[in-house]
């Protein structure tokens, strides 16, 4: 056989493997709304980017009739390419082939794939779209399961880990997404859940639909496992490839750098954003948008504890994490979602090499009954403790509210923070001043004739003299009280100036972090 | 210094008290298999999902009403600003959650409120 001939044998065996799992299948795949495998592939990376690697792997089951099935590639893709030029491995899961079921070939390609990024220290995405475990492969399908997760827990916090939800994503299956660091779903597209809507009826005797039980929105809004949302499938590549020219490549780079551009000051005022009564609530994204760089913030996890907001924009090119209390929401609170919220976007951030910036106005804990049987005291101390073990530069600035236990738990001088400013506007004390005049002064204004009225001066006393960043200034927890303009002039100066920040922790293991 | 050996007694069916035997319960378990075991309180407790209801706007917080700045019978779009709930040292907006008409109003100025009251109603 000549070369020519040998040529031409691998393009029909290339072209056999590219049709998955045939037209049929294809066609069922697109009336779901779906793209296939590879569209998906091709069109999230750089164009002529992607390689694909272990075309030609065959399934190891032969029992229950599967001897004689062709499934192509196992059910799944694997490869390797470029997203804005940063390397990345990827694999995908092919619905169209027996249902993207696992077997023991199609995790093999994936745990192949998944060490080789852990080698390069590249990014590895995992677009996930499977029925689930192959039955017929019985505990080798369970055996592939447990290697990915092994291999998710190496990698992380090592290689950034993102995973893209585009179909269902059902029991054991889900916990490689849960593993990784940032989830990716589409409305209506997107399926995960441990036990499934029919078992459910079975055993509690509930009806739920599948779209209630695990879709899109409840992950994005409710259970906080989804981390972007998107309405369809290229709104969501569009999400990815955001979210990696933000992130560095492996822990040990720094994220690549842009121009630096100014804030859209016109549009966002900094002066103007804050309302002066406290009582009043705003946007702080706008305030996020008023010191980043082209006013560009990309938000994570917008719709789940919104009382809290995480994201990276960038200052000076350079990438910034983000960690805001958001007033427009819950009054800003502190409770069990967005603790928990905030402190894995900190551990992020500190794993990945990106200084944090934290705005503080926060009325404090969320008080209540079902708060505290929720656990508010272990996910509170979720944040206490991200905060007090990050290493990379942290900024705090006091716009507003910092009452209690929130103004310790949100990046304070004394969780070891490297610039605390404050705001002329700032409110710094143990607590609010309706709350501290009545137990301060609980026996003048028993005693006064007219207690309102005595209240209502204490009140007043007390916000004279303690609700402001003065107090705080004096004992040097605040380093400088700023004007709202000189914001950006600042942070630029503090994130220029600990490029190179030392913070030895002592010899550990790892901690006991409170989850 | 060596531990003293005691003797641990095993928990198993034929030694748990008459009490605790009333306790276990059956509950039947995925893949069709029934088990007996004790079930916990919690477990005992959970509510019964429901699908969430937009025409009824509950409080998402405590808190005192402050205004109601729609009536009952008024013509309502996503998005308005229907009261203001002051809770948490905050003035609290609660807007529409979808278009409408003002079914009932269910709290009066002043009023305070738990959480997951029932405030307004929509149709």
């Amino acid at each position: 056989m000549s070369l020519k001939r040998k040529i031409l044998e691998l393009q029909k065996k290339r072209e056999q493997v590219l049709q998955g799992g045939g037209e049929k299948a294809v066609e069922k795949q697109v009336a779901m709304g779906k793209m296939t495998a590879r569209e998906r592939i091709i069109t999230l990376l750089d164009e002529n980017s992607f390689h694909e690697y272990d075309m030609f792997v065959e399934h190891e089951a032969r029992d229950f009739g599967m001897a004689t099935k062709v499934l192509h590639g196992d059910g799944v893709i694997i490869g390797t390419g470029t997203i804005y030029g940063a390397p990345i491995c990827i694999y995908a899961q092919d619905f169209t082939v027996a249902g993207g079921s696992l077997g023991l070939m199609h995790a093999r390609k994936i745990t192949k794939i998944m060490d080789h990024a852990m080698k390069m220290r590249v990014p590895i995405i995992g677009i996930n779209d499977s029925g689930g475990a192959r039955i017929q492969e019985g505990v080798n399908s369970l055996a592939g399961y447990g290697e990915i997760f092994y291999r998710n827990t190496t990698a992380s916090g090592v290689i950034p880990q993102i995973s893209v939800i585009l179909g269902p994503c059902a029991g054991g299956a889900v916990y490689s997404p849960a593993l990784t660091d940032f989830v990716f779903v589409v409305d209506k597209i997107s399926k995960m859940f441990i036990t499934g809507p029919e078992v459910i009826k079975t055993v509690l005797g509930e009806e739920i639909s599948m779209e209630d039980l695990g879709g899109a929105r409840v992950h994005s809004e409710m259970t906080g496992n989804a981390h972007f949302f998107a309405e369809s499938e290229i709104e969501c590549f569009d999400q990815i490839k955001k979210l990696i020219a933000y992130i560095p490549w492996n822990n040990s780079k720094k994220a690549q750098s842009v121009g630096t551009k100014e804030p859209k000051v016109d549009q966002y005022k900094i002066d103007e954003i804050v309302p002066g009564n406290p009582k009043e609530p705003y946007d702080v994204r706008d305030v996020v948008r008023a010191i980043t760089d082209d006013s560009d913030f990309l938000e994570i996890q917008e719709l789940w504890a919104a009382n809290m907001v995480i994201g990276f924009g960038r200052m000076d090119g350079q990438t910034v994490g983000f960690v805001c209390n958001q007033p427009l929401v819950l009054a800003g609170v502190l409770d069990v979602d967005s603790s928990d919220k905030a402190a894995r976007f900190i551990r992020y951030c500190d794993a990945f090499n990106i200084p944090i910036v934290t705005l503080v106005d926060l009325p404090g804990y969320l008080p209540g009954a079902d708060q505290e049987h929720a656990g508010v005291i272990r996910h509170g101390a979720k944040i206490l403790y991200a905060y007090s073990e990050a290493t990379v530069p942290k900024i705090t600035v006091i716009l507003r509210k910092a009452y209690g236990g929130g103004y310790i738990a949100m990046n304070s001088r004394h969780l070891n923070a490297d610039f605390v400013f404050a705001w002329p506007g700032a409110e710094i004390a143990v607590m609010g001043p309706e709350g501290a005049a009545n137990i301060i002064f609980r026996k003048e204004i028993m005693e006064a004739e007219d207690p309102n009225k005595m209240r209502k001066q204490k009140v007043k006393e007390y916000k004279e003299k303690f609700a402001n960043p003065y107090v705080a200034a004096a004992k040097g927890y605040v380093d400088s009280v700023i004007e709202p303009e000189e914001t950006r002039k600042l942070l630029l100066h503090a994130i220029e100036g600990s490029q190179d920040k030392v913070d030895k922790k002592p010899y550990k293991k790892h901690g006991i972090p409170p989850f | 210094m060596a531990f003293k050996k005691t003797k641990v007694k095993k928990t198993t069916t034929s030694n748990i008290n008459e009490d605790a035997k009333t306790r276990l319960s059956t509950i039947s378990t995925v893949h069709g298999k029934n088990y007996k075991t004790f079930l916990t309180e919690k477990y005992k407790n959970r509510k019964k999902w429901e699908k969430p209801d937009f025409r009824k706007i509950l409080s998402v917080i405590p808190g005192t009403v402050v205004k109601i700045h729609v009536k009952e019978g008024q013509e309502v779009k996503e998005g308005d600003l229907v009261m203001i709930l002051e809770a948490m040292k905050m003035l609290n907006k609660i807007y529409c959650p979808m278009d409408g008409i003002v079914k009932k109003i269910y709290i009066s100025d002043e009023e305070k409120v738990p959480k997951g009251h029932l405030m307004i109603e929509l149709t």
